[in-house]
């Protein structure tokens, strides 16, 4: 049979952190990169296709969206965005302070990300048990009754009941965003307990880049809820 | 610098500005929902989460310091959510049409 | 009867294998070796094959009286219910790329293992988790849902365990998901040096465009599943009509994932036919970048089609319009595979050998299940035909008659490779051609019956189509005799079986290179590939010297 192929004796040095199907550290460091990617595009689409049923609601139900929009508190919204930037910069310090091999900084970097972290879902408790005492949460003695605003017609019935498509999908995209904060700082505990017992040298820190790139995913998210939920034309007059 | 990453170690006074537009913008996007421009409130308000998911991927995920094969893959991915928001959005919108 | 083998003198088991390598429950339940993760999921997904199978009898046996005897109405939706699932999720999604892709495919490239061989193993009990979920909703009563889960009914009017159907589903589609993650990164960077993308065997290229396809689509499904189980457990609206929400919503976004869903099906059959084509053809691929590309093409245009399955659910005529005619174009690049492997045939040394024969049946096959389809494509004909016993046809015909039988051809092809042992040819030969016999007089009658007017998912039927419908139940017993043979040789060839050698078929590809069955690490040594694939007229020239 033809010789299609020659053959390379296997590489023989083997650094510890390599693992068996790779060649090289570089090797295995871009594989990983690349295969966080692609997890990240999944939840792309993923979280895409929330976006996607809000996108026809909100064109079929747009006053419904306006009112629900406007009965959530924009301060806590605008805060807990501030907080979520905040806490993407410093989950890009503890990267940077990986790659120089600075520890201590590190651990306080990714200890900051995990407090920011914990700042965000308390202030979404606050905002979920505001939904729940006005009655705001679908399933569970819904009755939205628009808080009367100055100089504005009140809210007609029917826009009214429209409201729970709203706060469907407002508790479904918040909720699934809060999940994966959870996730986040569930792994940013284990983070910080391995980069405390030194796992992370500047040669091998690729766990903490990779987590940097789904906590700023998760970032990403929040972004485009924060106008698309809180924001639907706070303008004095409604349409 | 015995270093497997692209080569490249960003500066943290680039993190702390692109944070500080990121902060900013935050800021416009909520006083722009105040104001009444019609049509363009939606339009400003996406724009500016655009923008700020740009700079946090080109940064903050460093896409502007890796191999194109990363950007062309965010890029695929964003090109079929479109697909699946756009041809699922021109069923509703046709819906009515006549003729 | 000429064959490719090369008649063995006395070939010997390899000493040091995958199988042997270790032992014990620990040693496969938590391996990283794609080739034992490739076996655990082959021994899954034939059981879940067999349940599947089981519910299609059940059915067949119910349809051959008009009067519905067996069962009553909602047990006949629980029984098309679960057939549907299982085979769909359970069995046709993980079939070739589990078990192959698994298997042969960082082997085609020249690679130790996969990219991530943890997520692999991960995958695996992902997938039985999720079946857990389901059947566990099976053993519990039941779904009645159909594999569709079409909203209002499944979320506010049937009583069956629906969110831990949907669940299981959900789950078993992140195990898709890894998967393809795992061959996209795998393919992109784990290749052996001189493998360059166009020496990829075409194998490969199914894979990857596979691969493309779950990862965007599959999530989709996640969480299409996920509001379908939130409704139903907290009573919300957004596909209940009483509520303001919208039930075609929930069908653009199912058929989102499940039209490129058929497509995951049907890929990489159309990858492992590639590779037996030429090999039993004795030839070099007919226009091998055309396929290559027709792969990723079918893989992004199945992203354009997905209403055409929503022809009737009141979506607008315009939308329909533009979805027809993405339709009639997407059977442009699966027809150019078509004639490209009969152009592979043509002039080439046929040898009639298992693989082959499952592969001719399934050009034929699924050329007439994909003309079905673009019947079905052409909205005039659809209003007629659609939800009628057509398209169950039209469906079978391309994932039975095609993907089944091309899972069949990879099985037979790959078989001395993973297990160093050949099935009995004759055996082989026999039940192909059972299965081939059994699925045609199951399926054909099926077309004309959708075509007068008899609607599917219906447990009774007027007279007049009794005569069809037997026809069908017969070739049902046939093809489940022809299905079942397999299962028994294959089984028999492990202990008695003739030992195959390196390479039975003298086919081109990395994996025909090492021993059968092969060592843990794929390779003695990593290879250096110089040539292009299917460089059969090589081969050819040397057996005209050598003979």
């Amino acid at each position: 049979m033809a010789s299609d192929t020659t053959t390379l004796a296997a590489p023989h040095h083997h650094p510890e952190s390599l693992h068996e199907q790779f060649d090289t550290l570089e090797q295995q460091k871009d594989v990983a990169q690349f295969g966080m990617w692609i997890f990240l595009v999944t939840e792309i689409m993923f979280f895409g296709g929330l976006f996607g049923a809000y996108l026809i609601y909100r064109n079929l139900y747009y006053p419904a969206f306006v009112a629900g929009s406007n009965s959530i508190s924009i301060v806590l919204g605008t805060i807990n965005t501030a907080v979520l930037i905040c806490s993407s910069l410093t989950m890009a310090m503890a990267v940077h302070s990986a790659a120089i091999g600075a520890r201590k900084l590190l651990i306080f970097f990714l200890t900051a990300t995990l407090l920011l972290g914990l700042v965000f879902l308390g202030i979404k408790g606050v905002e979920y048990h505001d939904k729940w005492v006005e009655h705001h949460v679908p399933g569970a003695n819904f009755h939205f009754v628009d808080p009367e605003r100055p100089g504005e017609a009140p809210v007609p019935a029917d826009v009214a009941s429209q409201t729970s498509i709203y706060f469907s999908l407002y508790f479904l995209m918040t909720g699934m965003h809060a999940l994966h904060m959870c996730i986040g700082v569930g792994i940013l505990l284990a983070l910080i307990w391995k980069a405390y017992r030194g796992a992370f040298p500047p040669h091998h820190y690729t766990m903490i880049e990779n987590f940097g790139l789904y906590w700023h995913f998760v970032d990403i998210i929040w972004i485009f809820l924060f106008p698309l939920l809180y924001l639907i034309s706070r303008t004095p007059q409604m349409h | 610098m015995a270093t497997t990453h692209g080569g490249h170690i960003v500066a943290p006074r680039i993190y702390v500005l692109i944070w500080a537009i990121l902060i900013v913008f935050t800021g416009l996007t909520a006083w722009a929902s105040f104001g009444d421009f019609g049509i363009f409130n939606p339009i400003i308000a996406l724009l500016i989460a655009f923008t700020k998911a740009s700079l946090v991927i080109l940064f903050f995920m460093h896409v502007k310091y890796s191999p194109r094969m990363i950007a062309l893959v965010i890029g695929c991915g964003l090109f079929f959510l479109s697909i699946l928001m756009v041809l699922t959005t021109s069923d509703y919108i046709t819906r009515h049409w006549v003729g | 009867m000429s064959t490719a083998t090369i008649s063995p003198a006395a070939l010997e088991m390899p000493r040091d294998t995958y199988l042997n390598a270790s032992y014990g429950v620990k040693s496969w339940f938590l391996t990283k070796d794609h080739k034992r993760i490739a076996i655990m999921y082959l021994v899954s997904i034939t059981s879940f094959f067999l349940y599947g199978g089981l519910m299609a009898i059940m059915m067949r046996l119910e349809l051959l009286t008009p009067q519905p005897d067996l069962f009553q109405s909602d047990v006949y939706n629980k029984l098309f219910s679960m057939h549907g699932i299982t085979m769909v999720f359970f069995f046709l999604v993980p079939s070739i790329p589990a078990v192959l892709g698994n298997f042969v495919l960082p082997m085609m490239i020249g690679a130790r293992d996969l990219a991530f061989p943890k997520v692999n193993l991960a995958s695996w009990y992902i997938f039985m988790i999720g079946a857990c979920f389901t059947f566990s909703a099976y053993i519990s009563g039941g779904v009645d849902t159909g594999w569709t889960f079409y909203t209002p009914l499944s979320t506010g009017y049937l009583n069956t365990h629906v969110v831990a159907a949907a669940l299981g589903v959900m789950i078993a589609g992140f195990a898709s998901i890894f998967t393809g993650l795992n061959f996209i990164v795998t393919t992109h960077r784990m290749r052996a040096p001189g493998m360059t993308w166009f020496r990829l065997p075409l194998f490969v290229w199914s894979m990857y465009a596979v691969s493309v396809v779950q990862v965007l689509a599959t999530p989709v499904l996640a969480i299409t599943l996920i509001l379908v189980a939130v409704e139903r457990a907290f009573h919300i609206g957004i596909f209940n009509p009483a509520l303001g929400g919208d039930p075609v919503l929930f069908q653009h976004m199912f058929w989102f994932y499940s039209h490129p869903a058929v497509y995951i099906m049907i890929l990489p059959g159309f990858g492992v036919i590639s590779e037996i084509i030429p090999c039993f053809s004795r030839k070099r691929i007919f226009g091998y970048s055309a396929v290559a590309f027709s792969s990723m093409a079918i893989g992004v245009f199945g992203f354009l089609v997905w209403a055409h399955h929503m022809f009737v659910a009141g979506i607008s005529t315009y939308s329909a319009l533009v979805f027809s005619l993405l339709t009639f174009i997407i059977a442009i690049p699966s027809a150019i595979k078509v004639f490209n492997w009969t152009a592979t045939m043509y002039k080439g040394s046929i040898h009639f050998d298992t693989p082959m024969l499952y592969a001719l049946g399934f050009i034929g096959l699924f050329t007439i299940g994909g003309l079905t389809g673009l019947f079905l494509a052409a909205i005039g004909v659809d209003m007629h035909v659609t939800a009628t016993y057509f398209v169950v046809a039209h469906f079978h015909y391309v994932m039975v008659g095609g993907m089944l039988l091309a899972y069949l051809a990879g099985l037979h092809f790959w078989w001395p490779k993973i297990t160093g042992k050949m099935y009995p040819e004759a055996a082989a030969k026999l039940a192909a051609l059972i299965t081939f016999i059994g699925f045609n007089l199951t399926f054909f009658p099926q077309f004309v019956l959708g075509y007068m007017g008899m609607p599917r998912r219906y447990h009774s039927y007027p007279p007049e189509y009794q005569v069809l419908n037997v026809l069908s139940s017969a070739g049902a017993s046939v093809l489940a005799v022809g299905l079942l043979m397999p299962m028994f040789y294959m089984l028999w060839s492990l202990k008695y079986g003739e030992v195959a050698g390196k390479n039975p078929y003298r086919a081109t590809g990395l994996e025909w290179t090492t021993d059968s069955p092969p060592p843990a690490h794929n390779f003695h040594e990593t290879p250096v590939v110089t040539q292009e694939a299917y460089d059969y007229e090589s081969l050819l020239q040397e057996e005209v010297e050598v003979g």
